[in-house]
């Protein structure tokens, strides 16, 4: 696996014309996703922007209709980023008991096959952190998480999986994460867990927000 | 109101998508073809998005439980009401008790999905700011799922008096985009695109690529010449938007459409442009398609241009609807 470790200067590209992406420089750190966090505040107010939305590292703006230039948004969203105060959030901290590999699992043998570790050790340092939300994306109610150790970084799937259940815990790349609702997926599943994240009568939608923690308790490995 | 009578799973409840909870991880949803949904909603005077019934597999049957206006947009697929065969992209009066028929799409520009607009849209209540049906979630259009054998829905404003039987050329053939016979579709280069082989990147224009049948409104998986990447690409997860074409590592495209999740890791080579997804969105399963580079000014003027057919259609329309009855054709 090639990590990207983006250059020493924030990135910009287009989606189209429908959303632009920021990308920070440096390592994926917590320190980097606060900046970020800041900045979706910030460019969410601004009027060509429809929403303002974190990812990892990174901030997509899409817009309300697209400017028919560019350069004046990209100096206020490089000088908002030069200028901006981290944002810090010490939010709630959500248990998710997880099975481990068997039926529930059915990619831990790549994870093993990659890593060169055992299930075991894969487990122990899965089980190990403190995750915090850096952001939410996905499919409704999904969490990225940071802090995952590197030693079980584990590159995405050739092909996507076409489905996987709700409450799977995979690792894709160099994080990990919990699916909220079965559907299509590109990550490797290594357990599973229980857990309500949406509900789309409630404001907000989402259970968890940036900056909430999750810890994943290990409740059992299967072969 | 109208009743369900066929079988077939995958016809939804759409508008034109959940715009604004990106960030809580809610992908858009809406049209596969905004254009025609948009025109359809025109034709009986509604507002461009209200909600109309996205339907992709055929033959597709419902009633008519009472006396109900209503417009065919997308895909010709032969309706027939009761036994009169209908005009595609016009607009009908239906009676109660008669039976709407959608056959095999068909024409010379074979499309894939019919659209079917009532008077003020399809009664479903609005979650998150849309009607659309977010399968993944199950939430929004008709109780959150694809519709069937059935289930009866209510137009909005049913009882409201439409002016019906004129239509439109649809924009298949008023905004052509063909490379050799095969729909062409503009692309702006994405972050990704020089992380890849030259060759690569000259076959990605030069080719014809097939949509394969592992597609759908989540996704286009397309078949031709792999593209080689410069050196393998592992991203961070970032926000990814409808025409996002990401390559995995099997070096085969995937386009995101519709119901595409809100972000994404793997490489972007470029995105289809927002003027062009409903062209995208109509081609059939098994068809092939070409790609055209295009840059930023273009893609704003080709949304520009887009809105201007609506405009010109919203004007007739606006004519039709004003003129004396009996005027009408």
């Amino acid at each position: 696996m090639t990590a990207s470790t983006p250059g020493p200067v924030p990135t910009l590209s287009l989606l189209g014309t429908t959303a632009l992406l920021f990308e920070a420089p440096g390592a994926m750190e917590l320190h980097s996703q606060q900046r970020i966090w800041a900045l979706a505040q910030e460019a969410a107010g601004w009027p060509e922007v429809r929403e303002a939305v974190p990812g990892m590292n990174n901030l997509m703006l899409s817009f309300v209709r697209p400017p028919r230039t560019l350069d004046a948004l990209k100096a206020r969203l490089e000088a908002a980023w030069e200028a901006v105060t981290p944002l810090t959030r010490e939010g709630r901290v959500v248990e998710l008991p997880v099975i481990y590999g068997g039926a529930g699992g059915p990619h831990m043998a790549d994870v093993v096959a990659h890593t060169g570790l055992s299930v075991e050790n894969i487990v122990e340092l899965h089980s190990a952190p403190l995750y915090p939300v850096y952001a939410l994306g996905s499919h409704p109610g999904y969490c990225y998480l940071g802090g995952m150790d590197p030693r079980i970084a584990t590159p995405r799937r050739k092909v996507p999986v076409l489905s996987i259940p709700g409450g799977a815990v995979s690792i894709g790349g160099a994080q990990t994460g919990v699916s909220a609702s079965a559907g299509p997926s590109g990550w490797n599943t290594i357990g599973t867990t229980t857990m309500a994240f949406f509900d789309p009568a409630r404001n907000p939608p989402a259970t968890l927000q940036p900056g909430d923690r999750i810890r994943f308790l290990v409740e059992g490995i299967e072969a | 109101m109208i009743e369900i009578l066929s079988n077939v799973a995958l016809a939804t409840v759409q508008d034109l998508g959940r715009l604004g909870s990106l960030r809580f991880g809610v992908g858009t949803a809406g049209a596969m073809d905004d254009l025609a949904l948009a025109a359809g909603n025109l034709l009986l005077g509604n507002e461009a998005g209200a909600a109309g019934i996205e339907i992709p597999v055929f033959p597709f049957k419902l009633r008519f439980t009472a006396d109900c206006a209503f417009a065919l947009t997308g895909a010709d697929c032969g309706a027939r009401l009761d036994a009169t065969p209908l005009l595609p992209w016009w607009s009908h009066q239906a009676r109660a008790g008669q039976v709407l028929t959608l056959g095999l799409p068909q024409g010379a520009q074979r499309a894939s999905r019919a659209l079917l607009c009532l008077p003020g849209g399809v009664d479903v209540p609005e979650v998150l700011g849309s009607r659309s049906t977010q399968l993944r979630g199950a939430f929004g259009g008709h109780e959150g799922r694809a519709l069937r054998k059935g289930d009866v829905l209510r137009a909005a404003e049913a009882q409201r008096a439409c002016r019906t039987g004129f239509g439109l050329v649809p924009p298949a053939f008023a905004l052509p985009q063909e490379i050799g016979g095969l729909v062409a579709l503009r692309v702006l280069p994405g972050a990704e695109y020089l992380g890849f082989e030259a060759a690569s990147r000259d076959a990605f224009w030069a080719g014809e690529w097939r949509i394969t049948a592992q597609s759908d409104r989540y996704g286009y998986r397309l078949a031709g010449e792999a593209l080689q990447p410069v050196a393998p690409m592992e991203l961070r997860s970032h926000g990814i938007v409808p025409g996002v074409i990401q390559v995995p590592h099997s070096g085969q495209p995937i386009i995101q459409m519709r119901d595409a999740q809100p972000s994404g890791g793997y490489p972007k080579f470029g995105t289809v442009i927002e003027a062009d997804l409903w062209r995208l969105g109509q081609a059939p399963i098994g068809s092939r398609i070409r790609f055209i580079e295009t840059h930023w000014d273009e893609a704003v003027a080709a949304l520009e241009q887009k809105e201007a057919w609506l405009a010109k259609v919203a004007r007739m329309v606006a004519l039709r609807r004003s003129a004396p009855m009996g005027a009408a054709a």
